[in-house]
Parts: structure tokens; sequence; C-alpha cells
């Protein structure tokens, strides 16, 4: 298995009025091509700055990072990675076609692929016939996929979500997720993703990193035992609760409980 | 009668109702005493209040016109005399709005090109934005005359001068929107494009720019109407030959308070129908950016 991420000592820390704040401090780890990776840990815990520095949002302060064995910048202007934020982040004066266009746009599609690449992955999110819908015309769930879409559009091998279904109410939130692993199964990408929920994280990932506050670390890796095909049901196996229970380990060990 | 069904036009009617009567008995009021001074030197004594009040209203030369002299003032000269003649307040409403278009063009344009370095360009932000903001507090009646009467000594001459005072007014509230309207895309929308690794021109046709035409809009309403109050003032020192500026100032040389309050009149519904237009453009605008209904 080649490796898309590869973390060593990576520490990052913020300079802020209050002091130096570590949002990750000596973080060690692989992801390798085809896995489904989440990072689960309390607010503070450093899974979003770490996303964020895969995608070369943020600069570390300290040790190596490669992203597909170049520099994350350089990942970057390859356009190795889609980014799916916690909002949809939707420019609201396009229309969805067009918000799915916009990185082809930039990237310099022409337009007959265009509209060939909006077609298909309109068509993998589901979200077929509301091409000339504008975002607040959508549902949130909507929106969010609309997000993964375009996210999708120009065929990054690594996936980069930030706690994408954060903002959804259960029900839809238990869809998406199952959607999502049909559309991993279905396009072999490599994924990062970000989560509170303990349930999101052992039900999606091949692979659990637990983090935990102050500084922001990595407590716990755990390769999941589950099958790779997963229905919802399978939440309530003595194996998926097993996973559950060594996630919340993790975090309790890494004092996440505490206030 | 439902009046909240009936929209704006109840309201709006009482207010100008309002006006209307308090107009009338200011116009009794000022014109009074050129009135009593007149019948005692035609030695008039058998007056009634009745016609006392309708002189009032209906003196050559009032203090105050009242609102009909005004009214019958603005449709001679818009309707009746041909829109050629130098009486027609058309003819002079157009040269006026000549200079105000251009002026708000050059305004609009310097606005925006000036707002595009001031986002792009931190030295920029610092050094510029302080002379912009002084250069509002120069009083404009002290540096219209400066201006006519420089550029007459180069030869430059009509449209043009009057327009740069235009230009000058116009281009600070499209400064300071579009500055504000440039900066207003969300960190997560800017960090979309960062993932693209998208090109500064890039993230600013596809992110700044239609972010910032709402602002563009709202600055571009205050604009025109301070173009429109530039050409104006550009006309008053050229010496009076042509405009509503014009019309202002020889109405005030010659006593012709009539001719000023319908000059007056006639601006005021020029700027309404300008803020109107670019109100209209707007919508449609908004409207094909997916604005909801």
């Amino acid at each position: 298995m080649s490796s898309v991420v590869s973390a060593k000592n990576l520490s990052l820390t913020f300079e802020t009025n209050d002091g130096p704040v570590n949002a990750l401090s000596d973080v060690n780890l692989e992801i390798n091509k085809g896995e489904f990776v989440s990072f689960i840990g309390p607010s503070g815990c450093g899974k979003t700055t770490f996303l964020r520095v895969i995608a070369d949002l943020e600069q570390p302060t300290s040790g190596e990072i490669q992203v597909n064995g170049m520099s994350p910048n350089e990942a970057r202007s390859k356009r190795a990675y889609g980014y799916v934020f916690q909002a949809p982040a939707l420019y609201p004066w396009r229309t969805i076609e067009k918000n799915v266009a916009l990185p082809l746009e930039v990237i310099g599609f022409g337009k007959a692929e265009q509209v060939e690449r909006i077609r298909r992955t309109l068509d993998l999110v589901g979200l077929a016939g509301f091409e000339k819908k504008f975002p607040w015309q959508l549902s949130g769930g909507m929106q969010q996929r609309a997000s993964i879409a375009r996210a999708l559009a120009f065929d990054a091998d690594l996936l980069l979500m930030d706690e994408p279904f954060g903002a959804l109410d259960e029900i839809v939130r238990d869809h998406l997720n199952s959607e999502l692993l049909k559309l991993w199964a279905a396009t072999q990408k490599t994924i990062a993703f970000v989560t509170h929920s303990i349930p999101e994280a052992v039900y999606l990932s091949t692979k659990i990193v637990v983090m935990s506050p102050r500084p922001g670390r990595v407590t716990d890796i755990i390769d999941s035992t589950l099958p790779h095909d997963r229905p919802l049901e399978i939440r309530e196996t003595p194996e998926f609760l097993a996973i559950a229970h060594r996630v919340r380990d993790g975090l309790r060990a890494g004092h996440s409980y505490e206030v | 009668m439902n009046l909240r069904g009936a929209g704006s036009a109840v309201p709006v009617t009482i207010v100008l109702l309002a006006i209307l009567v308090i107009w009338y008995a200011a116009t009794i009021w000022l014109n009074a005493p050129w009135q009593l001074d007149m019948y005692q030197r035609n030695h008039v004594t058998a007056w009634s209040p009745t016609q006392f009040v309708t002189d009032t209203w209906n003196q050559d030369r009032p203090v105050l016109p009242s609102p009909h002299q005004v009214a019958v003032e603005l449709w001679k000269t818009t309707a009746v005399v041909a829109v050629s003649s130098k009486k027609s307040l058309i003819y002079h409403a157009w040269v006026t709005l000549s200079a105000t278009l251009l002026g708000f063009a050059m305004g609009s344009v310097l606005g925006i090109l000036l707002a595009v370095f001031i986002v792009h360009n931190n030295a920029m932000d610092r050094s510029l934005m302080p002379w912009i903001v002084a250069s509002q507090t120069v009083p404009i009646l002290a540096i219209a005359p400066m201006i006519i009467v420089v550029l007459n000594a180069v030869n430059i001459t009509g449209l043009l001068p009057k327009s740069l005072i235009s230009t000058y007014l116009s281009f600070f509230p499209v400064v300071v929107g579009m500055v504000k309207g440039l900066r207003s895309p969300e960190q997560l929308q800017l960090d979309l494009m960062h993932t693209y690794n998208a090109s500064r021109l890039q993230t600013f046709f596809k992110l700044r720019w239609p972010t910032a035409l709402p602002y563009l809009f709202t600055s571009m309403k205050i604009a025109v109407a301070a173009s429109l109050v530039g050409a104006i003032v550009g006309e008053l020192p050229t010496g009076a030959v042509a405009g509503l500026g014009a019309r202002l100032l020889g109405g005030s040389y010659y006593g012709q308070t009539v001719q000023i309050w319908s000059a007056l009149f006639a601006a005021s519904i020029l700027a309404g129908l300008l803020v109107i237009a670019v109100g209209i453009v707007e919508r449609l605008v908004v409207r094909r950016m997916g604005a909801r209904p």
C-alpha cells in the first residue's frame, strides 16, 4: 500500500494574544491509499488543524508532512485533494451545477468536459435534476451533498472532509453516512474525515485516529475489524460496540471527558 | 378601506398634502410684507382676506413662490417650450445630466480601481485611504471654481471640467463601499479558492467581485446623487450659460425665485430618477445572481 499522507513528529503552535496554543503536538501518522481514516476528539484536539495542514491551509511549526510524497504546497498546486468544509460554502450566486463547475473552471477544463463531469458527480451524490437550483432552494443535507460533488468533480484521489455532516440532524446524517460509504467504494478514494461522533467514526472508518486536547495529540490509532460492506444495522453488533468502546477508552485516556 | 393593502400610496399622499398645506401657509406669511407694502403704495384700502391670500400666492417675484406657481413654471419650461430652446428646462437638465453621467461613470470606475488596489496591496491601503478620506473634507464649493479655471487655462472647457467635479464627489462612496465589499467573502469561501490553487485573478473574478456587487450598487446610488450635485456646483462658476446650475444662478441674479424653485425641483426629480435607475439595474443583476425573491 502506498502512503498518501505521512506525518512525522508534526507540531503546530498558534501564537495568540493569550500566549501560544499547542494545536498539534508530535503527531505521527500514515494514511495509506484507499483508507477511510476518521479523526475523532473533543474541540481543540487539533483534528481540523491536522486536516488543514494536509491541505496547506495551515503551516506546521515543526516536523515533517508529505502528501503523495510531496510537500502540502506542491500537492495543493497539483490539486491532489478535494476539501469538504463543515459548512457547504456554496457560492450563493451560482446554481448547483455552476458551483460544481467552480473548481473545473479554476483548473481549466474544457466546456464539454465540464458538462460531463458535472453530470457524473451530481449523479453520484444523488442530486441529478437539481442542476439549475440555487443553493438556498436546497435543504442543508442537499447543500452538503452539492459541496461533496464539488470536491469530487476534479477527481482528486484524496478527499478531506471536516465534519461535513456536523450541522445536520441524525436521520439525514445516517443516510448520508451510508451514501458516503457507497461513494467511497465506487470511487476508491482515500478519505480523511473529521468528526465529533463516535458511532459515525466507527461506522465509516477503516482506521480511527483518537485525539485529545491541550496539547492536541494522537492518543490511539484503531484499525477497524469491521467488513467493508456495512449496512446501518452493523452498529448494533458486538464487534461495532467493542470498537466504539475502545474509542471511548482512548478519549478517556486523553482526559477528553474532563472539563 | 384597508390602509395596509394600499401599500405606501396613502402615507405618501398624506405627507405630500401636509407639505402642501405648510408650504401655502408659509407663502402667505413670507410674501405678506411686500403685499401689504404694495397695497399701501397703490392706495388699496378695501382688500378682503381672500383677495390678500390670493395675491400673496400669485406675486411676480415672491420671496417664496407658491406650489402652483412652481408647477406652472415647470410645465411651461418642459412641455410648452421647444426642447431645443434655451428656456427649456429639459435642455438645461440634459446639459447637467450629461455631465452627471460622465462624471458618475468616471467616478465609479476610479472608485472600483482604487478599491481593487487597496484590497490587494497593504501599502496602498495604508497610504491611500487617509488621502481619500481627506479629499472629501475639502469643501467642493472651494475646489470647483479652481478646477474650472485651471482647465479653462489649458483649453479644456464644456462637459469635462464639470464631470471631473462629479467624479471628485462620486468616487468616494464607491471606494468605501467596494473596499468593504471586496473584503466581505467569508474565510471558508476564500479557503475553498486556496484549495483549488486559484490565482489572485481567479479569486477576484469568481469570488470577490460577485460578493462585492451588492455593496457596489448601494454605493452607486449615493454616488449618482452626489454626481448630480457635483455637476450643478460645476455649472455655477462658468457664468451660468447652460444647465440646472445656470438656471439656479441666473434665477438668483435676477430675483426669479420661481425659476430657482423650478430648477431645484427639476434637480431633485432628476436625482430621484437616477437613483431609481441604479436601483432597477441592481434588481436585474441581483435576480440574475439568484437572490431570494
